[in-house]
């Protein structure tokens, strides 16, 4: 809740064994790491702007979770969230970015040049390709936190940033609220329009407070690069097009985050970042890079081969539905994207789904042939 | 003991107080120099409360009719002595714009001081949902002596069953959207030691939400006594449905004819119910029953929230006074159809719902008919009101199927004079 948590302090008059949330029936990072002693330890702090512990937990309370998908259950409410509450956030990032140390060090490298192929995907397996990112403007709360005032100084902030851009960057805002129908049904058309998120993973983390109050969307015109404004966080960042030109994807990408980033920077409200968590994103499963870079790819007898999960591991991949996450693959065509997050760059990532993604539809290709693909199988990236 | 929870002023209103820097000045430095570490406070004067005025022009609710600009900012940056705030008062409003035909509240309490400390905008919202009922002049009667019903017992051929239900709330312990954790788990250890100390036909058994066995839930739900967590946005945005299941269940006598919730929208929901038509009944176990609750936590030093001028305390406003709603399922299938049925209802002053409780559809001719108003009459006129009316309408199904021509009845005085 906005602008300094008060009831905190009442809370107080309780002892911790009172107020201590029952994770017994829990699967998910927050319920494997927090601990009475880090409740005590952290339960009458706040963050310069009221942000507590149990405002950071609740959608993990809420959520006991799934035995079978591990969720992170907890958000950051502003950058100085993962400061504060350290103690219980580390060992999240630690077990969710693969074992990453509190002494680590992020690498941001956002160089398209330094991405090697990506632009020769075959065209008769790849759909589309797509690389997303998100990113928060500094000085600012994030959404599960922010009042309705600041949620609207982003808003306001990014449409500026964004109007400024020309070339193949020109593009146009569509706010959530004054939306016309017809322009509503081309969002939805073109697969652009987000709506109110219904998981309640989301919503019990406060950050569909308000809606649809300060949200839009904002394309180019060419429809190739999309920012979602005040929706998880506050910028995602998506450049897409159909076919399997990743290079071509991941330059706009580049290119176009840098641009919108020196406009900010102008303003003296640069992103979030810092060189141990690298851009820092409502929440911790998208710390580093925040970067999912994927395809949808025709892998019809890949994907119900036996060893098809045990590749995507090594490969450092992960397979969606073509609804995104949580939704089941249609007609044999998965969204294949990387895995990581924190302790890769950019370009690291984007060159592993390239790879990646050559080698799997190498493999589908012999399949089609009947022939075995075991000699192909990769070591563990 | 209620008053070991002794309320802590925070030190927010300390630190406003001290607040002398003007705002524009102070916000052009903001913007010019790095924001990191702008306390909590310091962002109050950034956003004055007209950044932070919700939009409500596509909204149809009480709240949304009642605040304005003004009354906002006056109080955007008050709160109760526990720390509960108007933008948390109203939240549930701003994100559920609600719909052209029903107008929801759009706002709930924290708190009992909720009412008082934020009385500009709760008043006029008590006002436009209780038919004028103005709190700072009138004073709420309450009355649970069920003796003074008469005509209580309806035609079972028409009535198939009789129900009353109230909310109750612990004086001195936050309420659903605001409560932590302890203070709820507070609740149901009050609420379940008193009601263990219930005896001879109201004796009973508590049944933990989250602790209840696969058996003991299946009987629950065949008995139709089973709430679940809300899917309500109007009650999910009002943050009542935190750390479900903790600390929520079901208590209900051995015979199935007295039923408390606990810790759902309200710290307890007080239900007295059976098949049939002795709504008499029905409501002398209601006040005989909530009346040994209350002495029961009474013995232990809690109380009801309760004042002379709101009645009792709920967490939505549409619940003050008696909390209270008088129902039956009954059967009308001629007059259900009939034209006028809406209009000699609203008369009565009662409502219809179908037989799923409130946003559902009747099925076949049964109806849920209940009373209209909570606030501003006493337990038993409300209860009296709907039998009355009840009795009205079985007349009228009775000479519609003989035929007969049937009255829209003159409408019923809204307040006691």
């Amino acid at each position: 809740m906005p602008f300094g948590n008060t009831h905190n302090n009442f809370k107080l008059n309780f002892s911790v064994d009172d107020e201590y949330p029952d994770l017994t029936k829990h699967n998910n990072h927050m319920a494997k790491a927090l601990t009475k002693e880090i409740y005590t330890k952290l339960r009458d702090k706040q963050t310069p702007s009221g942000f507590t512990l149990d405002d950071i937990i609740q959608t993990g309370v809420d959520n006991p979770g799934h035995p079978f998908i591990m969720t992170v259950g907890c958000v950051a409410g502003d950058e100085e969230s993962y400061e504060v509450f350290k103690d219980l956030l580390d060992p999240i990032i630690s077990d969710r970015h693969g074992g990453y140390k509190a002494t680590d060090k992020h690498k941001t490298d956002l160089n398209f040049e330094n991405l090697k192929g990506g632009d020769d995907l075959d065209p008769n397996y790849v759909l589309s390709s797509r690389v997303r990112t998100g990113r928060s403007i500094k000085g600012y709360t994030l959404p599960p936190h922010n009042s309705r005032g600041e949620r609207r100084a982003v808003e306001k902030m990014a449409v500026e940033a964004l109007n400024s851009l020309d070339g193949e960057f020109k593009g146009k805002y569509y706010p959530l609220k004054n939306m016309t129908d017809q322009e509503q049904e081309q969002l939805i058309a073109d697969h652009f329009l987000f709506d109110k998120p219904v998981s309640p993973l989301l919503l019990a983390s406060g950050m569909a407070r308000d809606w649809p109050d300060a949200r839009g969307i904002w394309h180019n015109e060419n429809k190739t690069f999309l920012v979602w404004v005040n929706e998880e966080d506050h910028l995602r960042v998506i450049s897409m097009q159909l076919g399997g030109n990743m290079k071509e994807v991941f330059r706009r990408f580049c290119v176009g985050l840098q641009k919108i980033e020196d406009v900010f920077k102008k303003h003296n409200h640069g992103f979030m970042w810092n060189e141990h968590l690298g851009f820092v994103l409502t929440c911790p499963s998208n710390l580093g890079t925040g970067l999912r870079g994927g395809v949808h790819v025709k892998l019809p007898k890949l994907s119900t081969h036996a060893k098809f999960e045990e590749i995507l591991t090594r490969l450092r991949l992960q397979k969606r539905g073509t609804g995104g996450v949580d939704t089941a693959s249609v007609g044999g065509v998965f969204d294949i994207s990387n895995a990581d997050r924190l302790g890769s760059s950019e370009v690291e990532q984007v060159q592993l789904v390239v790879d990646g993604v050559k080698l799997m539809i190498e493999m589908e290709k012999k399949l089609e042939k009947g022939e075995a693909i075991d000699g192909m199988i990769p070591a563990q990236k | 003991m209620a008053s070991v929870f002794t309320r802590m002023m925070s030190g927010r209103g300390v630190a406003l107080m001290l607040g002398g820097l003007g705002a524009g000045s102070f916000a052009t430095s903001y913007l010019r120099g790095d924001s990191a570490n702008v306390t909590a406070q310091e962002k109050t004067k950034l956003y004055p409360p007209s950044a932070d005025f919700p939009d409500l022009r596509q909204h149809n609710n009480c709240m949304a009719s009642a605040l304005t600009p003004a009354i906002y900012s006056k109080l955007r940056d008050k709160c109760t002595p526990s720390g509960w705030t108007l933008d948390q008062c109203i939240q549930t409003g701003v994100d559920n714009p609600g719909h052209p035909f029903i107008k929801t509240v759009g706002m709930v309490a924290g708190d009992e001081e909720t009412y008082e400390v934020f009385a500009d905008i709760f008043d006029p919202v008590i006002k436009d949902r209780h038919n004028g009922y103005d709190p700072r002049r009138m004073k709420h009667p309450t009355d649970l002596d069920s003796s003074k019903i008469t005509s209580g017992m309806f035609d079972d051929r028409y009535v198939l069953s009789s129900r009353v239900r109230t909310g109750r709330s612990i004086r001195g312990l936050s309420l659903p959207p605001a409560c932590s954790r302890a203070e709820r788990r507070e609740v149901e250890r009050v609420v379940v030691q008193a009601l263990s100390g219930l005896k001879g036909d109201l004796s009973g058994k508590y049944y933990s939400l989250g602790e209840m066995t696969e058996k003991e839930q299946q009987q629950l739900i065949d008995d139709h006594f089973l709430f679940d967590k809300p899917v309500s946005p109007l009650l999910t945005c009002a943050g009542m449905a935190r750390d479900w299941p903790d600390a929520r269940g079901i208590w209900h006598n051995n015979e199935k004819t007295f039923l408390i919730w606990v810790n759902e929208e309200d710290h307890t929901r007080v239900i007295s119910m059976e098949k049939g038509g002795n709504m008499k009944r029905v409501f002398e176990r209601f006040c005989r029953g909530l009346k040994e609750v209350e002495h029961l936590i009474q013995e232990r030093g809690w109380e009801f929230m309760w004042n002379e001028r709101l009645g009792y305390i709920l967490t939505c406003p549409s619940n003050l006074g008696t909390g209270l709603r008088a129902g039956v399922h009954v059967r009308l299938p001629l007059l259900g159809k009939d034209t006028r049925f809406s209009k000699i209802l609203d008369n009565l002053r009662l409502q219809k719902r179908g037989t799923g409780g409130v946003d559902t559809a009747a099925v076949g001719d049964v109806f849920d008919i209940s009373n209209n108003d909570r606030l501003g009459k006493s337990e038993v006129e409300l209860v009296q009101l709907l039998i009355d009316g009840v009795n009205y309408l079985i007349e009228c199904e009775k000479k519609l199927e003989k035929g007969q021509e049937i009255k829209v009845p003159a409408p019923i005085l809204q307040f006691r004079k």
